[in-house]
């Protein structure tokens, strides 16, 4: 996969915590760029906040790049690193899957 | 985004979810259906889908429309259901894997879509249906009833879970009312449940009606996971 895709990949999650921010009374402060921690030790979002996000980043993925996945999967909660640490570690998951997906 | 009441109504082909699509078409709502086969029913705001509620994929292809077309969707009616009367004894496996596949995973997995697209507006109304039978533990009807208290937990757990999304999810228990549900059911046998009703009376789909109007109303932002059952029916 090319890097243009994971540039795509960023773009969408990053629209997509902009557009989520509107809603949140807490901001997220995204100014570590893709190291920005979202959840787990240091995270800024709770567990709900996590699950309207995901939701959100799914459903842009559907919309905008036509495949559907389950981000939040068993597989995704067994690894060593959870894919909700980071932000970065949210777009390789997605462009792992995306990938896995053909 | 449409600015009418959206509302989708599992099993709406025949029944109660034919009786309540057209209720809720008579005040002005958008109504979506889906059921296994086509449906007669022609209004201009009614839409149909042709699907097993069982079918995630299936399921999940609605949803997609329904964002697409309307935007939003504000209650969820799960009322597809099989039923099946059998001794314990003589219940083929195929059947268990029917009525859960059906009344369970089927009202899972429309939940799940469901509760993803309220939670956009952060208003949503979930109503299941499970069965006085569950409260009765009705001989004969183990699996149909384990299955619905399937439904009823379900319907617990979730409104805890979504609870801080603005969304309700609650069940209605109706009593035997006169849909093909209940056809095969000898008539002795329904006499006998409806004497174990405090109110010892049919049900009937105003009295479906009546409940679910209480569920959906915006009013009723601080009703989530309960089960209400016909007929003065209790645990």
């Amino acid at each position: 996969m090319s890097s243009i895709k994971r540039d795509i990949i960023s773009k969408l999650v990053f629209d997509c915590i902009n557009q989520y921010q509107e809603e949140l009374n807490n901001k997220i402060d995204i100014s570590e760029g893709e190291q920005t921690r979202l959840f787990g030790g240091n995270g800024q979002l709770d567990s709900l906040a996590l699950v309207s996000l995901i939701v959100n980043i799914e459903e842009a993925i559907e919309t905008e790049l036509g495949v559907s996945l389950i981000l939040a999967d068993e597989k995704a909660m067994s690894r060593r690193t959870s894919p909700f640490s980071r932000i970065s570690n949210l777009i390789d998951y997605i462009e792992e899957l995306i990938i896995a997906e053909g | 985004m449409t600015d009418k009441f959206v509302v989708l109504i599992t099993g709406s082909r025949k029944g109660i979810g034919r009786q309540l699509s057209e209720y809720f078409l008579t005040l002005g709502y958008q109504v979506i259906g889906c059921s296994r086969s086509e449906n007669d029913l022609e209004h201009i705001n009614y839409t149909h889908y042709c699907l097993d509620v069982a079918d995630e994929g299936a399921v999940k292809n609605i949803f997609s429309s329904i964002r697409k077309n309307f935007g939003k969707l504000d209650v969820l009616i799960n009322n597809a259901g099989v039923a099946s009367m059998n001794h314990l004894l003589l219940t083929p496996g195929s059947t268990v894997d029917k009525l859960f596949q059906t009344n369970f995973k089927g009202t899972f997995l429309f939940s799940r879509e469901a509760a993803k697209l309220m939670q956009k507006n952060r208003f949503g109304r979930i109503v299941n249906f499970s069965t006085v039978a569950v409260a009765l533990d009705l001989e004969g009807e183990a699996i149909y009833a384990a299955s619905k208290n399937a439904v009823e937990q379900l319907t617990r757990v979730m409104a805890k879970e979504v609870g801080g999304l603005g969304i309700t999810v609650n069940c209605i228990g109706p009593t035997p009312i006169d849909t093909d549900l209940i056809r095969a059911v000898p008539k002795n046998k329904i006499e006998e449940l409806i004497a174990h009703q405090a109110i010892r009376r049919m049900g009937a789909f105003v009295d479906v009606i009546n409940v679910v109007n209480f569920f959906i109303n915006p009013k009723s932002d601080f009703i989530s996971g309960q089960t209400i059952y016909l007929g003065g029916v209790f645990k």
